[in-house]
C-alpha cells in the first residue's frame, strides 16, 4: 500500500491492486502477516506484487524464481506471462534456460559480463544445428544400429543416444531402428534446446578469448 | 508527478510514520510519560518546594513545567525522525522512496510531519501529567502552539540531518546524548539564565533551546526572559536554514546514494 502511495496511487485503488496481485501470486492468505516472517519464495513473490502496485510499463525481475518450488515457479511464470500480455514489458534475468525459453521472446546471453548474443528467441533456436535425443527401448539392444547422418551411442541396455543434424529427419532413424527390431517406447531431448545452444555459445566464446 | 499524486505520497508517508509511532507506543509514548512524571515528582515537588517562587506568583514546579514539556517535544521529534529515517536507510527502504517520482520535499515533509506528530502526542501527554502537579493553564494558546510547532520542526530537521550522515545506529544515539541533552539542560529549563555569572550567561544566549523554552513558557505562564519577537526570529531562521540544508542533502543524495 505504501509502495502505491509513493507513486501517487489513491488508497482505494491501491487496496484493489494489492488484493488482485496477492491473489494472483498465491499470497492473499498471508496478506496480514509481517513480511519478515514469510519464507524466501513468498518474499520474492511479495516483491513482485509490490513492484506491480504502480503497474509499471517496464518490470525488471532479477532471478525471480531462484530457489522456489516447481508449483510456485509455474504460478510465477503464469503471472509474468499474464502481466506481459496486459502490456508490461518484462526484463528477466535467469539461470534457468528452460524458463527463458518458455517466457522470453527476445534473449541476451551474458558471458563474463559481456553480451555475446542478443536476438529473438526464434532466431537463436534456429542456430541450433545439432540435437541429441535419448531413446528408451522396449527390449535390451545388442549391436548398435548405423544410420547415415546419425551418431548413435549406447547409454545402457535399454537406452540409446542419437545425435543428429536438425536437417536430418527422425523418420529415417525410426525406420532403421524398426528394421533392426528395436522398439522405441519414449523419446526426449538430452538437454533443453536453449541449454545446448548456450553451452556451445559459451564454449565458442571461451575459445575465441583463449 | 502531479499535485494530487504528491499529496497522496505525502499522506502515505505521514500515515506510515503515525502507524509506526502508535505500533511501538511502549517505546515512543510511554517512556517520556514515566520520565517526566519523575521530573515533576523529584525536581518539582520534592526539591522545588524548597526553592520558592521563580517569578511573582510562579512556583518552581510551574516554572519548570513548560521547559519539561518542550524538552519532551524536542527529544521525541528528534528521536522519531533520526531512528525512523535511519531505519529506512538501514533496511534499504529509502531506496523505494528515492526511485519513486516523489519529490525530495515530500520525503522530508512526510518525515518531519511524523516527527512533529510524535512531539505533539508526547507534549500533550506531558502537559496532561503537569496538570496533576501544577495549576498552569494556556496563557497564550497561539504562542504555545506556534512555538511547539517551530521547535518540533527545527529538531525534526536536525534529526533528519543526523540520520542522513549516520552510518550505524551508534551515530544516531551519539548526538542526543552528547549534544541534545546538554543543550536542553543548559537551555533554561530548570533555571533562569539571567542568574548565571558572566560569561556563562552570554554563552547561554547562543543556545537555541533557550529561545524555544522561553517562548513556550510565555505561552503557558505569560512570563519570559527573552523577547518574544527575538525568539520567533531565531526559530524561524533555524527552520529556514535547516530546511534548505536538508533539501540540498536530499537532492545531492548525500549519505543515500553511492
Amino acid at each position: 500500500m505504501n509502495q502505491a502511495g509513493f507513486y501517487g496511487v489513491p488508497r482505494k485503488i491501491a487496496a484493489e491492486r494489492a488484493e488482485k496481485y496477492l491473489k494472483e501470486l498465491a499470497l492473499w492468505d498471508k496478506a496480514f502477516h509481517v513480511s519478515r516472517t514469510l519464507s524466501g519464495g513468498m518474499k520474492r513473490r511479495l516483491m513482485i506484487a509490490r513492484a506491480m502496485m504502480n503497474e509499471p510499463k517496464l518490470l525488471i525481475l532479477d532471478e525471480p524464481t531462484a530457489g522456489v518450488d516447481i508449483e510456485i515457479r509455474r504460478t510465477m511464470w503464469k503471472f509474468i506471462q499474464g502481466i506481459n500480455a496486459a502490456g508490461t514489458t518484462v526484463i528477466l534475468t535467469t539461470h534457468y534456460l528452460e524458463e527463458a525459453e518458455q517466457l522470453c521472446r527476445n534473449i541476451a546471453i551474458i558471458d563474463h559480463g559481456r553480451i555475446i548474443e542478443n536476438t529473438a528467441m526464434r532466431n537463436l533456436l534456429g542456430k541450433l544445428d545439432v540435437e541429441t535425443f535419448v531413446l528408451d527401448l522396449a527390449n535390451p539392444v545388442g549391436d548398435l544400429p548405423t544410420v547415415d547422418g546419425v551418431k548413435i551411442s549406447k547409454v545402457d541396455e535399454r537406452t540409446l543416444e542419437a545425435e543428429m543434424s536438425r536437417a536430418h529427419d527422425l523418420n529415417s532413424l525410426f525406420a532403421a531402428l524398426s528394421a533392426r527390431g528395436i522398439t522405441v517406447v519414449s523419446m526426449r531431448n538430452k538437454a533443453n534446446r536453449l541449454e545446448e545452444l548456450f553451452v556451445r555459445l559459451i564454449e565458442a566464446n571461451d575459445k575465441v578469448a583463449a | 508527478m502531479n499535485s494530487t499524486g504528491t499529496l497522496i505520497a505525502l499522506g502515505t508517508l505521514v500515515r506510515r510514520e503515525i502507524t509506526r509511532i502508535l505500533r511501538i507506543w511502549s517505546q515512543t509514548l510511554l517512556p517520556p510519560a514515566i520520565t517526566m512524571t519523575l521530573y515533576f515528582l523529584i525536581f518539582g515537588k520534592l526539591i522545588g518546594s524548597r526553592v520558592g517562587e521563580m517569578a511573582p506568583g510562579i512556583s518552581y514546579i510551574e516554572y519548570i513545567a513548560p521547559g519539561l514539556v518542550m524538552m519532551s517535544v524536542i527529544q521525541n521529534a528528534y528521536g522519531n525522525i533520526s531512528s525512523s529515517f535511519f531505519g529506512a536507510k538501514f533496511q534499504r527502504f529509502v531506496e523505494e522512496m528515492l526511485v519513486s517520482p516523489m519529490p525530495g520535499w515530500t520525503i522530508l515533509g512526510g518525515y518531519v510531519a511524523g516527527a512533529v506528530t510524535r512531539g505533539f502526542m508526547v507534549g500533550v501527554i506531558v502537559l496532561g501529567i503537569s496538570m496533576f502537579f501544577t495549576n498552569i493553564h494556556l496563557y497564550h494558546p497561539l504562542v504555545t502552539l506556534t512555538t511547539f510547532v517551530l521547535a518540533a520542526v527545527i529538531f525534526a530537521l536536525l534529526g533528519f540531518v543526523n540520520a542522513i550522515f549516520a552510518r550505524k545506529f551508534d551515530d544516531v544515539a551519539i548526538i542526543p546524548t552528547f549534544v541534545l541533552t546538554p543543550l536542553t539542560y543548559l537551555g533554561g529549563v530548570f533555571y533562569n539564565v539571567a542568574q548565571l555569572p558572566s560569561p556563562w550567561k552570554e554563552v547561554s544566549y547562543a543556545n537555541p533551546i533557550l529561545y524555544m523554552v522561553n517562548a513556550f513558557r510565555y505561552g503557558l505562564l505569560g512570563t519570559s526572559e527573552i523577547d518574544l519577537a527575538w525568539s520567533y526570529a531565531v526559530m524561524v531562521g533555524f527552520v529556514v536554514v535547516f530546511g534548505a540544508f536538508c533539501l540540498i542533502l536530499l537532492k545531492r543524495g548525500v549519505g543515500l546514494r553511492s
